[in-house]
């Protein structure tokens, strides 16, 4: 079905490492400041000091790819993490509630997932300006409501099995059963959606960043550089392989990780695929 | 089915009417004074003053959304500051170019999804069935701001086989419709699999193996037709998210439809256009999962008791 399981944890575990080793080391292998102009040598030709050559400003293109790994990886991990919390928090507190409160976020979800999640995103980044915290903010607003789904349709299930009703008739609070029933059997599958989200959300970053609705330039982010180096494709091809070669390969890491962890502790899921 | 239809199509006015709530909302969301943000910083107190009341700026708030919606009953979604042009006017105006474009990558996702998976699904395991899981695995991670300038690198810089960008001739939407048919053939094509795998133990193909139909056309006389439904709803969905695809690829490709408008009217602050243009797109998304459904039910009448 897939590239093979193991191979393919191994290989989306590998991909994802080095990048992320990349961004956390970018101050000390990076060779140079990535917004250091140089502008008499604008777009030279790899050589032994600029081993990817320099951009259309004269900055290093190897530094700046690997800086970009710290703000891409950076904005997944962080609007992955904010999100993912809000919606499983969200979901189960809805599913375990019922009632007018299960209704109101039954309501919310439906309404946010019937609206297409990149457009309210490049919505709201349009209105509100093209910031990182604005665009964790945009990612995080659209984000949450997998999980929450994902989440209340879990406690859901849960709540009709015999240790959660044992668990109620011997008088555990609500919170506690959240915490100590629901949650740790919520980590699995939100794990496997985590894993899947995060490639969504360094492909929209990305995607937003090459709109110029994401990290305003300078700053070193795929996207940007992308959007740049498509304006020099006849001069410089390599200004938009590059950055354009670690957005794949960050999202290939992030979905074959998702995938084999779907096969592994969550079967009856099947990946979905995201279009940007 | 009647009744679920009936349900399932009325269930799309609450959604519709949220998102045109959202989308009066937008405006609202701008940090500071809208006006002054759609003007710029050089705008006199006049210019200020005016545009704020032609906009309607100046009135409370829920009588400003009553407005809203009675305008967009009307088909009325404002004059775009950047043309001067009714809103309606222009959406009217590029909505067949990304519909164009948007059934053209259906088209070419289909022809390439179907027969890859056919070929992957003849022998689970084998060549073609690992060739077609690598490249569908990798399809599925490359952005398509990323294909898209390296096909404009390869087939209309270095080889001069296709036009750059625009729709002057027929042959422009090859490049732009590969582009985003690509990571949804992928998924298709997977998905195709999956259904014929499931078809494969059916006493229907074990009768028509019995006389004598080969494996080949066994899979394609009788089993890719059942394996199709479920395909074709995810396709149907999946329409939805070309929509929201093309605004990428319409940027890329400078191809002149809803979603490069769309780029163009948030650079230049004209945010009736943005307005005009997140509500055409969103609707069309809502109108294409509510169609997808009735598909659904329509080839799988089962999935109505569902």
């Amino acid at each position: 079905m897939s590239l093979g399981r193991r191979p393919a944890l191994g290989v989306g575990a590998a991909l994802l490492l080095g990048l992320a080793l990349a961004g956390v080391a970018a101050p000390w292998i990076a060779p140079y400041p990535p917004e250091q102009q140089d502008l008499g040598n604008r777009l030279t030709d790899p050589d032994a000091a600029h081993p990817l050559g320099r951009d259309d400003l004269g900055r290093d293109l190897l530094s700046r790819a690997i800086w970009g790994a710290r703000i891409s990886l950076l904005t997944g991990v962080v609007v992955v993490l904010i999100s993912g919390v809000a919606g499983v928090l969200i979901g189960s507190l809805a599913g375990l509630a019922g009632g007018a409160l299960d209704a109101c976020v039954v309501g919310v979800i439906d309404l946010l997932l019937s609206f297409p999640g990149v457009l309210l995103a490049i919505a709201l980044v349009a209105v509100l300006g093209s910031h990182l915290a604005n665009l964790i903010l945009a990612l995080c607003l659209i984000g949450w409501v997998g999980y929450a789904r994902l989440a209340r349709t879990l406690v859901l299930g849960l709540k009709g099995r015999p240790f959660f009703e044992a668990a109620l008739s011997a008088g555990s609070r609500p919170g506690r059963l959240l915490v100590t029933h629901l949650l740790p059997n919520l980590l699995g599958p939100v794990l496997v959606q985590a894993s899947l989200g995060l490639g969504a959300v360094i492909l929209a970053e990305a995607g937003l960043s090459f709109l110029g609705l994401g990290v305003p330039p300078p700053a070193p982010s795929w996207g940007s550089m992308l959007r740049a180096g498509s304006q020099n494709l006849l001069d410089a091809p390599r200004l938009a392989i590059v950055p354009g070669a670690a957005i794949f390969l960050a999202v290939l890491g992030a979905n074959l990780v998702g995938e084999a962890l779907a096969e592994r502790l969550d079967p009856a899921r099947r990946a979905e695929g995201v279009f940007l | 089915m009647t009744g679920f239809l009936l349900r399932r199509t009325l269930l799309a006015v609450p959604l519709l009417l949220g998102v045109a709530t959202i989308v009066f909302s937008l405006i609202h969301l701008i940090p500071g004074d809208p006006v002054e943000v759609m003007l710029g910083a050089g705008a006199g107190a006049a210019d200020i003053s005016g545009l704020r009341h032609r906009l309607g700026l100046d009135r409370p708030l829920l009588l400003q959304y009553a407005d809203f919606m009675v305008r967009l009953l009307r088909g009325d979604l404002g004059i775009s500051l950047r043309y001067q042009d009714p809103v309606g006017a222009l959406l009217a105006e590029r909505y067949p170019a990304t519909l164009l474009l948007a059934s053209c990558s259906m088209i070419l996702a289909l022809l390439l999804a179907i027969p890859a998976g056919v070929s992957a699904a003849l022998r689970p395991g084998g060549l073609a069935d690992r060739l077609t899981s690598v490249a569908s695995a990798l399809a599925l991670s490359l952005p398509s701001f990323w294909l898209g300038p390296l096909l404009i690198l390869v087939f209309a810089i270095r080889l001069d086989l296709l036009p750059v960008s625009g729709m002057d001739s027929p042959a422009a939407v090859l490049l732009p419709a590969f582009t985003l048919a690509l990571s949804l053939a992928a998924l298709l094509t997977r998905l195709l699999r999956a259904s014929l795998l499931e078809e494969s133990g059916a006493n229907y193909l074990r009768a028509a193996r019995s006389r004598g139909l080969s494996r080949v056309g066994a899979a394609v006389r009788h089993a890719l037709r059942n394996a199709l439904a479920p395909v074709l709803t995810v396709a149907a969905l999946q329409l939805g998210s070309l929509l929201t695809g093309a605004i990428l690829t319409e940027t890329i490709f400078a191809w002149p439809g809803l979603g490069r408008l769309l780029i163009q009217a948030i650079a230049h602050r004209d945010y009736p256009l943005v307005q005009g243009c997140v509500l055409l797109i969103a609707a069309t998304y809502v109108a294409v999962n509510l169609a997808a459904d009735l598909l659904h039910v329509l080839l799988d009448p089962r999935a109505a008791a569902r």
